[in-house]
């Protein structure tokens, strides 16, 4: 089995795997970090999104071997120190997740695109999470709670 | 929205949610698990002539390979409908079985074979292509409105493919109304099948320990109590006490994951014969094909009123789609929750439904969220709607003019069932105020004059929640009680422990049953932790569906607490030389009466655990459970109001403003509550525009995937406007009424009176896709362009 090696939430890991293993099922199987989940088997759910090099990725589309040298983020590595990021404590305080399936995702997601648009008006909000499926809050106060934590995040 | 004055309550979950740290059921592993996958059935119907598995058990990593020959051997029972309905010629419903793996034939696509037990998924994925199964295609039997027409029988038993043809309410009245009505609105609906799809996909671990003969079973499930009395009662016939199921953090159910299914029913049964932990995730594929599907009726109804626009009386005629076998509930969703309810929220004197279920080679139909209640809500409000425009009234008008009235309850229907409590009228004139119904014709110039559509639709549902009591269902056939467990647990160092049999798998019950029990003790919400979802830690439940948890296991809770203090008042009144008469309880404090000698609750829960001090006849400790059995159902109910524009040239339906006015009795938590209604709206929004599960005539389901089945996102939808009317229940210890539905009640039909109101025809079914309305839209603007 060929040896895979990148930086997960800043630390070097390195497995053997199958050559066919996703990068979803080696952040869940070989490294436990189970915060990032799988809602399909089609690339559409999005329950799956890490930052693969600072970008969202949607861990089920590429193989583990794919991200060979990058450097990951997942769910796990996004607080700091305890602290929440802005985006996780503005789900909170807003009420941005119910069964909190999709909501690693979600978050994930949600946190690329205020790299890209630190000002997102709401159109755009739900134009960017047309690759995240929720099935619990009707998307209002997800959508909400990423007006509240751009607003935070600008200062 | 009712100010309660509190400050908002944010949820005690969510931390774990939010840093990655819950835990489903897929994310736990145990000790030496295998894993399994499924042989489905690929054809809609058809005869088993054999299943070799040689091959399948020879691969690599491949420790079992099992079919319904094996659980057949071990005496394995059929997994069972919990509900008998009674047909009108008096005979009890068709119920054939229904075996966790097949044992003659399948029945719809994704019927389950076989099962590989292996190594690794892969390996047991691998494997599973190598099994050979050599069938005999027959017929399908898929379109439920054809399926009483001589389709191909599913079941030898049910050679018409009939489950039972059930009826309620006074047919002699209800021709009579008619026979003298000024004039009758009449509709053909259909309530289009749907997906439930929760987005964690079902998932089960089964474990045996043969030390001890106990199973474990960790699984997906909405009511782990309930789930264990099936498995052991009537599927592996196992002692109650040797298992123990737990449902950990889960994913979403919306009614998908109450059932007992064939999946976790094999795992562990194979537990034990493999001597290993095994596992199963559903692939989304396995969800599409074999979660229990939801609604599905073709339904003819017409309404009869005078010339007023008074409704004389009601009449529903109901195909109900209950797949090729009967899910644990099927048959009480298309008559119970369904029939009963098609009173709304009118005075109607008659009303008769006629209801026939019907079996077809489809995935079986159960619960999904709002149960029967939808379907109704839809047949009336559109059909209100309808008569309406039949009879040139305004559409709030005439709901107006037939609504029970606050003084008239406790209100008795036509069709069995007794309102409690309600405010219609308050919601209708709250909701026309938010959404300015006085500016709509304006608005709707001003949408005519940029070449747009608009319409507005209302909705005006009933709901019965938290259905009981257990002495009423059983008579209605029901095999289970319908009460709810509470304990509640003063540890010695002043902390609370809350155990519950109601689940949560999205609907905060850890922060609103600690809010409850806060509040009562005059403790933080921080020092109460509520437990849920195992067996083996709550003494006894029948789990969350039907809007339960509050109005149910909230008061079973409340009970408990009265209990505590029932008994803290007599070791305070020990402690404070006092009489127990004399003890006064407020905010964790007891007192005696008139005096400023007093004790906190935490000192009491201290003496109770280290009773130096204490009266003789009280045994120590401070921890009472109570079990409570509702009265009736609760009623909650509502307005909802769509404003749609409609781009004939594209057929694109934007939703421009919603509003919702709900009636949910007392609410704890009104963040969680209005979170409720927006998620609720939403998949009444996918059902009315975008969701439809298809078979085609062979039986293969055309929709059964993401790329197929149009699931909701976020920029399908808008936000939504929500307020509250407040009519308490008049019969649980917390006014509570439940919320859990309202929003996939109303909405279909709000939405679907405003598209058809913006189309100016009643002509287009569920979902109103864009294609549809394009076409619809096309040809009314231009007759001859749409062909
Ligand atoms: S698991 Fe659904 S998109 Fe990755
Ligand atoms: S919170 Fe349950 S799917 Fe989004």
């Amino acid at each position: 089995m060929p040896s895979v090696t990148m930086t997960v939430n800043g630390q070097e890991v390195s497995r053997d795997v199958e050559p066919r293993t996703l990068l979803v099922e080696f952040l869940r199987e070989h490294l436990h970090l189970t915060g990032t989940h799988v809602g399909c088997d089609t690339s559409q759910c999005g329950a799956c999104v890490v930052h693969v090099d600072g970008a969202s990725v949607k861990a089920c589309s590429i193989l583990a071997m794919q991200a060979e040298g990058g450097q990951i983020t997942t769910i796990e590595g996004l607080a700091t120190n305890g602290d929440l990021h802005p985006m996780q404590a503005a789900f909170k305080e807003h009420h941005g997740l119910q069964c909190g399936f999709c909501t690693p995702g979600m978050v994930m997601s949600a946190v690329d695109l205020l790299k890209h648009d630190p000002n997102p008006d709401e159109d755009t909000i739900r134009h960017w999470l047309e690759g995240n499926i929720c099935r619990c809050t009707g998307y209002h106060n997800i959508v909400k709670a990423i007006q509240h934590a751009a607003k935070e995040m600008r200062g | 929205m009712p100010d309660t004055g509190a400050p908002r309550v944010l949820r005690k979950e969510d931390h774990r949610f939010l840093t990655g740290r819950g835990h489903y059921t897929d994310d736990l592993n145990r000790p030496g698990q295998l894993y399994a996958a499924f042989v489905r059935a690929e054809n809609a119907h058809a005869k088993l002539n054999a299943v070799n598995v040689e091959a399948a058990r020879k691969a690599p990593g491949v420790v079992a390979v099992f079919t319904g020959k094996d659980m057949e051997a071990d005496g394995v029972g059929s997994l069972p409908c919990g509900w008998v309905v009674t047909d009108k010629n008096g005979s009890p419903h068709k119920a054939p079985p229904h075996w966790p793996l097949a044992r003659d034939k399948v029945r719809y696509v994704g019927d389950h074979i076989a099962v590989v037990i292996a190594e690794s998924i892969m390996q047991a994925r691998d494997a599973a292509e190598l099994v050979e199964v050599d069938v005999e295609a027959l017929d399908a039997n898929a379109n439920p409105a054809k399926a009483l027409e001589g389709a191909p029988a599913v079941h030898d038993d049910a050679a018409d493919n009939l489950c039972y043809d059930w009826e309620l309410g006074d047919k002699a009245a209800v021709d009579e109304a008619f026979a003298k009505a000024h004039h009758v609105s009449k509709m053909e609906l259909k309530n289009n099948r749907l997906i439930p799809n929760a987005i964690e996909p079902r998932a089960a671990i089964g474990e045996y320990d043969p030390g001890t003969d106990e199973y474990t079973l960790y699984s997906t499930s909405q009511n782990p109590h309930l789930l264990r009395l099936i498995l052991c009662a009537f599927v592996l016939n196992l002692p109650e006490h040797k298992v123990r199921i737990v449902a950990p953090d889960v994913g979403g159910g919306f009614g998908s994951k109450i059932f007992c299914y064939a999946e976790e029913t094999v795992c562990t049964w194979a537990a034990k014969k493999v001597g290993r932990p095994i596992k199963w995730t559903a692939g989304r594929d396995e969800s599409f094909s074999s979660d229990a599907h939801g609604r599905d009726h073709v339904t003819h109804a017409e309404l009869a009123m005078d010339q007023d626009g008074k409704f004389l009386a009601l009449k529903v005629d109901t195909i109900a789609n209950l797949g090729a076998y009967l899910s644990s509930f099927a048959t009480a969703v298309p008559t119970y929750l369904y029939g009963t309810l098609l009173a709304g929220q009118y005075k109607t004197p008659a009303v008769h439904c006629n209801v026939k279920g019907v079996f077809t080679n489809t995935a079986p139909v159960d619960a999904y969220r709002g149960a029967g209640r939808p379907e109704a809500t839809y047949v009336i409000e559109r059909l209100v709607e309808r008569a309406a425009r039949d009879m040139k009234m305004d559409p709030a008008e005439i709901r107006r003019r037939n609504f029970i009235q606050p003084n008239e309850f406790p209100y008795q229907t036509p069709v069995a069932l007794t309102y409690d409590s309600g405010q219609y009228e308050l919601a209708l004139d709250e909701a026309l105020k938010m959404i300015d119904y006085q500016g709509f014709p304006q608005r709707r110039q001003e949408s005519e004059r940029k070449g747009k559509l608009r319409g507005i639709g209302f909705s005006a549902y009933i709901e019965a929640c938290g259905i009981a009591p257990s002495k009423v269902v059983g008579s209605l056939g029901a095999g289970v009680g319908l009460w709810e467990s509470g304990q509640v647990r003063f540890n010695a160092t002043g902390s609370i422990s809350v155990f519950t049999g109601s689940h949560s798998h999205g609907q905060g019950h850890e922060t609103t049953f600690a809010q409850v029990v806060a509040e009562r003790f005059g403790v933080p919400v921080e020092n109460v932790d509520v437990v849920h979802g195992d067996t083996g830690r709550i003494a006894m439940g029948m789990g969350t569906y039907g809007s339960r948890s509050l109005a149910v296991g909230g008061s079973a809770i409340v009970r408990a607490c009265d209990k505590i203090v029932e008994k803290g008042k007599k070791i305070a009144a020990h402690m404070l030389e006092a009489s127990v008469d004399d003890i006064e309880f407020d905010a964790g404090t007891f007192r005696v009466a008139g005096t400023d000698k007093q004790k906190s609750i935490g000192e009491i829960a201290f003496a109770a655990y280290v009773p130096h001090d204490y009266p003789e006849d009280v045994e120590p400790g401070l921890d009472e459970t109570a079990f409570y059995d509702p009265a009736n159902f609760t009623y909650p109910s509502g307005v909802h109001i769509a404003e749609v524009e409609i781009d004939p040239d594209t057929g694109e339906t934007k939703i421009v403003d919603w509003v919702a006015v709900d009636d949910f009795g007392k609410v704890v938590n009104p963040m969680i509550v209005e979170g409720q209604v927006h998620g609720g709206i939403a998949q009444g929004v996918g059902q009315a525009l975008l969701e439809e599960c298809v078979y085609d005539e062979m039986g293969q389901l055309v929709t059964g995937s993401y790329q197929d089945y149009c699931m909701p996102r976020a920029d399908d939808l808008p936000s939504f406007r929500v307020a509250m009317t407040e009519t308490p229940c008049p019969h649980n210890p917390l006014g509570a009424k439940g919320c859990g539905e309202a929003g996939a009640i109303a909405a279909p039909a709000a939405l679907m009176n405003a598209v058809t109101d913006a189309l100016g025809t009643d002509e287009i079914a569920m979902p109103a896709t864009r294609e549809k309305v394009w076409r619809v839209a096309q040809a009314r603007l231009t007759p001859a362009a749409a062909e």
